[in-house]
Formats: C-alpha cells, sequence, structure tokens
C-alpha cells in the first residue's frame, strides 16, 4: 500500500505537471526551431509573441464571456483560440513583410536577424503591455478539476491524493493532437516535404521549383498557429503575465536546442527533457521516502536536491552541458 | 578636426538635451541622468569590445554586471564577526574543497586520455564533491543566515573604501567571462548567444538565492560612499558660503533676513545633492575617459588591427598564423571585466544592492541596443548610444505622455482610451526603443557614429 502510496505521491506532484509543463514547453520550443529551421536565425522575440497570441486569446475570451457564449465545462478559451489565431498570424505577417523580409532578401547573417528579431522583442512586448498592461489575469473558466484530491482519495482508500486539473489534460492532449498533424504535415504533403527541404538546403530547394515565398509564409502561419496554443494552453494552466512570458523564452530555447535545434521532434522532446528535469531536480522526496523506506532509516532533510529558486538554472545547466558535449543537440539539428 | 566634425556635432546636441532638461525639468534629474548615461558609457564600452571588435556575441552582460554589483557588496561591508564565527570555518573549509575538486577534475583530464572511463571518473569526482561540500555548508550558511537576519544574515565584506570595487569587480566579472569563454566560445554566434544569456541567468539565480553571501532579495542597502553626504554638506559652512555665492543675485533680491535665510536653506538642500551628484559625475567621467583612451589605443594598435582581422575573417586570420581561440578568450575578458566595473559602479551610486532587480531587458537588451545605435565598432559611438538610449529611456515617459495628449486631445478627459493610454505611457519606452532599433538596423545599420578605420 506504501508503495502506491508514493507512486500517487510522485505522479500527482511530479510526472502530471511535469507532462503540462514539458507539453507548453514543447509547443515554444517547436515554433524556436521552425523559423530556426526555414527563416534560419533564433528568434528572440518567441516568448513575446506568445504573450501578444494569448493576449488575442484573452480578449477574445472577455468578448465572449460578455456575450454569454461559453464552452460548456470547458473553458471558453479554446473558442477564443481560431479568432486569437487569426490575429497572431496576420501580426506575423505584417512583421515579416516590413522587418524581416528586408533581411532575407540581403541575405543578412544570422546574428543580424538575431539582433533585429530583438527589436521586434521590445515593440511586441510595448504593443502587449499598452493594450493589455502588465499585470497579472486569468482568464479560466468551466470546470477546474477532472479529478480531486479528496474524491481520489474516498474511491481508492489512499493516503495520497490525486488531483489532475482541467487545463493539464487540455494541454496534454491539444498538444499531441497538435503535434502529430504537424508532424504529418511536414512528413505527408507536398508542402510539407518542400519545406523541409528549404530547410535542408536552401539553393537545391529554389532549383527545384520551390516558391520560397510561400514557404516562408506557411512557416509564419505554422508558428502563429503554435505560438497562440502554446501560450494560451501556458495561461490557461497557470496564469497570464507578459513578463513571465518574456521569461519562458528562456526554458523553451534550452528545450529547442536540447532537442537538436532545426528537429522538431526533438524540440518536441527536449520541452519534455527540460520540464521533466527541472522538476525532478527541484522536488524534495522526503515524503516518497518515508512511504517507501522502513521506519528506522527515514531521511531528516527535505531530501531536496536543488532548492526550487533554482528551477531555471536547472534547465540552463543541462543546456550548457548539451552544448559542451553534443552541440548539435540530443537529436541531430538543422534539418526539419 | 573637419573629419570629426560629426561626432562633436552629436556629442553637443546630446550635452544640449540634457542641459535643456536641466533648465526645463530640474538640474538634479538631469545630473542622475548624465551619471547614469556615464555608466551605461562604460558597459556599451564593454560591449563594444567584445561586439565591435571582435564580432562576439554577450547577451550574458546582465550577470557580468551583477558580479561587479557584488564585488562593490563584499569590498565595502564591514565584515560580520558573529556570523564569521559562527559558520566562517565551513564556508572556507567548503571553498577550499571546491578548488580541490576542481584541481582534481584538471588532473584527470590533463593526465588521462580521453576515453568512456574518463568522463566517469570526471563525473564522479563533481558529484562526489558537490555532496560533500553540500554536507559541510549546509550548517555554516544556516548558522550565518541565523545571525540577526533583519539586518545581516550574511558575512559581509572587507569594509575597505568601495571606490577598490571598482577594479574587484573587473577581476569578478573577467574571472567569469575566463570560464565561460573556455566553456562557450566555441560556439556559433547564435548558440554563443542564447548560452551567454542563459549563464547570467544562472549567475543572477545564485546571487538571488545565496542569501550567505548576498543576503539575497533582502538587499543590502547603505553601502559606504566615496562621495560626501547630504546631512553633512548641509552643515558644513564651505558649502553653505559657496550656496551663497552661488545664488547671490536671487538672495540679494529677498529683502526679508529670516525669508533670505530659508531661501539660503532651501538653496542648500537642492544643492547639496547636486553637489554630490556633481562628485559622481567627476568619478565616472574619470572611468569613462580612462577607459575610452585605452580602448582607442588598442583599437589602433597591431593587436586592434588583428582582432579585426579575426572579425572580418576568421579563416583567414588563422590562416596567418593567429590564435583565434586564445584572442577570442582575451576580448571576451576583457569587455566582461569592464562591463564588471560598470556593475560596481552602478552599485556604488545607488548605494543598495538589489538582486531582484536584474533583468535581461533592462541590463542586456538594452545595452546591446545602445551598442548598435551608436555604432558598433567606434567607440565614441558606443558611448554616444549609451547617451542617447538612455536618455531616450528616461524621457521617453514624458515624451509619450506629450504624444497621447496631442493624438487624444479631440476625446474627453474621462475617455476610456485616453485613460488607458495614459495608465501605459510608461511602456512607450519600449516602443520607442524597438521602433528605434530596426529603424536604425534597416537604414543605418552601422549606427550613428558608424566605424571608421583609417590607415595611418
Amino acid at each position: 500500500m506504501d508503495f502506491v502510496n508514493a507512486l500517487i505521491l510522485l505522479l500527482n506532484y511530479i510526472f502530471v505537471p511535469a507532462l503540462a509543463y514539458g507539453s507548453q514547453l514543447a509547443l515554444g520550443a517547436i515554433f524556436v526551431t521552425l523559423i530556426y529551421g526555414i527563416l534560419r536565425f533564433a528568434n528572440f522575440a518567441t516568448g513575446d509573441m506568445m504573450a501578444f497570441g494569448t493576449m488575442c486569446t484573452i480578449l477574445f475570451t472577455w468578448y465572449f464571456q460578455s456575450v454569454g457564449i461559453s464552452f460548456g465545462v470547458l473553458p471558453t478559451a479554446l473558442i477564443a483560440i481560431p479568432f486569437a489565431i487569426v490575429f497572431m498570424i496576420s501580426y506575423m505577417l505584417v512583421i515579416d513583410k516590413f522587418v524581416f523580409k528586408y533581411y532575407r532578401a540581403n541575405k543578412s547573417p544570422p546574428v543580424q536577424l538575431a539582433m533585429v528579431s530583438i527589436g521586434v522583442m521590445f515593440v511586441t512586448q510595448a504593443v502587449v503591455r499598452i493594450i493589455i498592461g502588465p499585470s497579472d489575469r486569468r482568464f479560466f473558466d468551466g470546470e477546474k478539476f477532472l479529478i480531486k484530491a479528496g474524491e481520489f482519495k474516498e474511491i481508492t482508500g489512499l493516503n495520497e491524493g490525486l488531483a489532475i486539473k482541467s487545463t493539464q489534460v487540455i494541454t496534454i492532449i491539444v498538444t499531441l493532437i497538435l503535434v502529430s498533424t504537424l508532424f504529418w504535415f511536414l512528413n505527408k504533403t507536398k508542402t510539407g516535404k518542400s519545406m523541409r527541404a528549404y530547410s535542408d538546403n536552401e539553393d537545391l530547394a529554389l532549383l527545384s521549383g520551390i516558391d520560397p515565398k510561400k514557404i516562408v509564409m506557411i512557416t509564419w502561419i505554422i508558428a502563429g498557429i503554435l505560438a497562440t496554443i502554446g501560450g494560451t494552453l501556458y495561461g490557461l494552466d497557470k496564469s497570464y503575465k507578459p513578463f513571465t512570458y518574456f521569461n519562458n523564452m528562456l526554458p523553451i530555447f534550452a528545450a529547442a536546442i536540447v532537442g537538436g535545434i532545426g528537429n522538431p521532434f526533438g524540440a518536441f522532446l527536449g520541452g519534455y527533457v527540460i520540464a521533466f528535469s527541472e522538476i525532478l531536480l527541484t522536488y524534495a522526496y522526503r515524503k516518497f521516502f518515508m512511504y517507501v523506506l522502513p521506519e528506522s532509516m527515514e531521511p531528516d532533510g527535505l531530501v531536496q536536491l536543488l532548492s526550487t529558486d533554482y528551477k531555471f538554472a536547472v534547465s540552463f545547466s543541462i543546456l550548457v552541458i548539451v552544448l559542451l558535449y553534443r552541440p548539435s543537440g540530443i537529436f541531430k539539428g538543422k534539418v526539419l | 578636426m573637419r573629419k570629426n566634425l560629426n561626432v562633436i556635432a552629436a556629442y553637443s546636441i546630446m550635452m544640449g538635451l540634457i542641459i535643456l532638461v536641466g533648465i526645463f525639468q530640474s538640474w538634479n534629474i538631469a545630473l542622475s541622468i548624465f551619471n547614469l548615461c556615464l555608466i551605461s558609457a562604460v558597459m556599451t564600452m564593454g560591449a563594444n569590445i567584445q561586439w565591435g571588435y571582435a564580432g562576439l556575441i554577450n547577451f550574458g552582460i546582465m550577470g557580468f554586471t551583477a558580479l561587479g554589483g557584488l564585488a562593490a557588496v563584499l569590498i565595502s561591508v564591514d565584515p560580520v564577526q558573529e556570523a564569521w564565527s559562527a559558520g566562517g570555518f565551513n564556508i572556507l573549509s567548503s571553498f577550499f574543497l571546491l578548488i580541490v575538486v576542481v584541481l582534481a577534475v584538471r588532473y584527470v583530464l590533463k593526465n588521462y586520455k580521453k576515453s568512456k572511463n574518463r568522463s566517469y571518473i570526471v563525473a564522479t569526482i563533481i558529484i562526489l564533491g558537490i555532496i560533500i561540500i553540500r554536507f559541510i555548508s549546509e550548517p555554516g550558511i544556516e548558522a550565518i543566515e541565523e545571525v540577526n537576519p533583519a539586518k545581516t544574515g550574511f558575512l559581509g565584506g572587507l569594509g575597505l573604501p568601495i571606490i577598490f570595487s571598482w577594479i574587484i569587480g573587473a577581476l569578478f566579472a573577467g574571472g567569469l567571462a575566463f570560464v565561460i569563454g573556455k566553456v562557450a566560445l566555441g560556439l556559433r554566434a547564435d548558440y554563443l548567444a542564447i548560452a551567454t544569456l542563459l549563464i547570467s541567468e544562472i549567475v543572477i539565480a545564485i546571487i538571488k538565492h545565496e542569501d550567505w553571501l548576498t543576503r539575497g532579495v533582502k538587499n543590502v542597502i547603505g553601502l559606504k560612499r566615496p562621495a560626501p553626504y547630504e546631512v553633512n554638506l548641509q552643515q558644513t559652512d564651505w558649502f553653505i558660503n559657496l550656496v551663497e555665492k552661488f545664488n547671490l543675485s536671487k538672495l540679494n533680491m529677498i529683502p526679508d533676513l529670516a525669508e533670505r535665510q530659508a531661501a539660503l536653506n532651501q538653496f542648500v538642500i537642492e544643492g547639496s545633492s547636486i553637489f554630490v551628484k556633481l562628485c559622481y559625475s567627476g568619478l565616472f567621467l574619470v572611468v569613462v575617459i580612462i577607459l575610452l583612451i585605452l580602448t582607442q589605443k588598442a583599437l589602433y594598435s597591431p593587436w586592434g588591427r588583428m582582432m579585426r582581422a579575426i572579425r572580418d575573417n576568421e579563416e583567414a586570420a588563422n590562416a596567418m598564423g593567429k590564435n583565434v581561440v586564445k584572442q577570442h578568450l582575451l576580448i571576451f575578458v576583457l569587455g566582461s571585466a569592464i562591463v564588471g566595473i560598470a556593475g560596481a559602479m552602478l552599485v556604488t551610486q545607488d548605494g543598495l544592492f538589489t538582486p531582484g532587480s536584474y533583468r535581461p531587458l533592462r541590463y542586456t537588451f538594452l545595452i546591446w541596443v545602445m551598442v548598435i545605435i551608436g555604432g558598433s565598432g567606434n567607440n565614441f559611438g558606443a558611448i554616444l548610444g549609451g547617451f542617447v538610449v538612455w536618455f531616450l529611456w528616461i524621457e521617453a515617459a514624458p515624451i509619450g505622455l506629450y504624444l497621447v495628449n496631442l493624438t487624444t486631445a479631440g476625446l474627453d478627459d474621462t475617455h476610456f482610451l485616453k485613460v488607458h493610454l495614459i495608465e501605459s505611457v510608461p511602456y512607450f519606452r519600449f516602443l520607442m526603443m524597438g521602433i528605434g532599433l530596426l529603424l536604425i538596423m534597416r537604414y543605418r545599420p552601422k549606427g550613428i557614429l558608424p566605424e571608421k578605420i583609417e590607415i595611418k
């Protein structure tokens, strides 16, 4: 019985939250990796673009809520996402037309494009803060828990409760659907294949008649979808604050690079690697050992490898180690 | 003279703007802007050495700034005797152990051939070392943090004049840069950017949460000053006489003696804070000028030429027998050290160390905007960038307010759009920086004062 309790404990505090957080990171990381693979620069505006997409969702959610449209037990934000995506994509295409296109046409080095993306970062940040303000926003409605800790205890008769938030389940399901559609698109459709070809070798792709304008546009569209959904899921699960989104850019970068930048599947897994290691290393295992070990061997301290303050530091250290020993990432990068 | 006309013009306009602020807002504001401009200028010089001279991207400026600030604390604060006796031994012995671990790893790496076994041995040494160090340091840390936590709760510093920290800050930052450089400089440009950005976050996390060393988010306040205190100045005779002399014409217009005395007091209070700021300006100006002379000399020396050669064509420089790796490391360390000086200066001026205030936007990306807008590769350009961008960063709010009022003049004062826009005026500075950066990158990619290399 103690063993089951210990398992439920880990499931409740480590596995489920890490899976949800990892999915949110994974979407962002695929976004970074797509931009890197096809447009060939590190996009420092990632976090703020996600904040922009989420802001659109929130505004639509508020509108729907005021009109009285709701999605039953599911959060209203899910209906708002498609509308937000339209706004997000048009914002990205506008930015691409007025900012990035020029440098792409001039074949500027990636570093210059990265600098330009910092300009975009500042502008997006300003736009987001001017429209919705810097404060914390909650826009979740509908049923909050799928399984409540108390109910779970009652049903199973265990000491440990398992609480699963509906946002966690939504996050995981939406991520799986989105990512599998994306991989299907990249691997099976003609457009997807031409995107991969373009990412692999630009000149050869051009020679074989692939239209670069179309590729770039589709990349931004996919990126817009990923950013909006990823950002909204994060906001639903935790809360929406523009500054947090800016900070999230860092673990997202870490995930993308750990998985092998330019490789969407690597980025997808990288998100989970980062999320799990962050949570595994900063979790206090005291209670777990109390269940597993006999009473005489119970630990005194918290049995915490690192304090939770170093959550971010964990993912960055992993990144640094990966960069040193396997600069191309766990999965070889540079090819879509 | 003629060749430098644009430089002189740009700087005169900048000084003119600051003087205008002094006339229209107040000399206090103008001087505080000027002082921070000088500090920003030091930071941009550091970034410019790395980016402009050598083409290295360092997005870890925030980390080096914070280390400089840490140096200011560790140098100037008086040592906390009680804390030292409580946990000093444990900290020192774990520090000693840390050195042993590093040496052991180095020894293994040097004397054994690369193999799987070697990696395992290194990993074991590191993990064992960390565990032992944690066991030794934990009681010490707890003991230290329990010593009067409201006021100290940390080891304190050396109790030396804070000015020394400017040099120590440079050493700290240079040391960290050496380690990072050894590890990360082989990476491609954009990887280096991301890696340094993340490493600087780690540095901040450590500074924030190691309370025994830095007091963490509890902040260290009331650091010693290299300049006199306002309160003391207000009671010194020569200072009062000086203020009286300056404001004689204004004071003479007041016939009543009591009123005259009150006015004089007001002038003295204002004057004292201006005087203190002027002291700082003088100190900072000395640093900026010394650094400017050194960097200019370096730029035109054979070494500077070599750096540009490496920047422009690494392979060719390598083929000519230049040690690219070593030079990159050197310049990374030098640039970071300069940023460290700026970090110490910043804390010196503020008189307080607040680890929570180090944010990448303000201390990394803004500095980069300065370098790029000012003109990378040109020291005068980088300094100008520091001035222009900091000036705009501060004055953006008033300008934004003016613009909002202008564009929404037709609207009612309580109209929701106008109220909302006026509330969000502080964020117009982001917009200005972003658009400024984008415009400069597009239409003047080399900055306001572009790099000009004369061959003498």
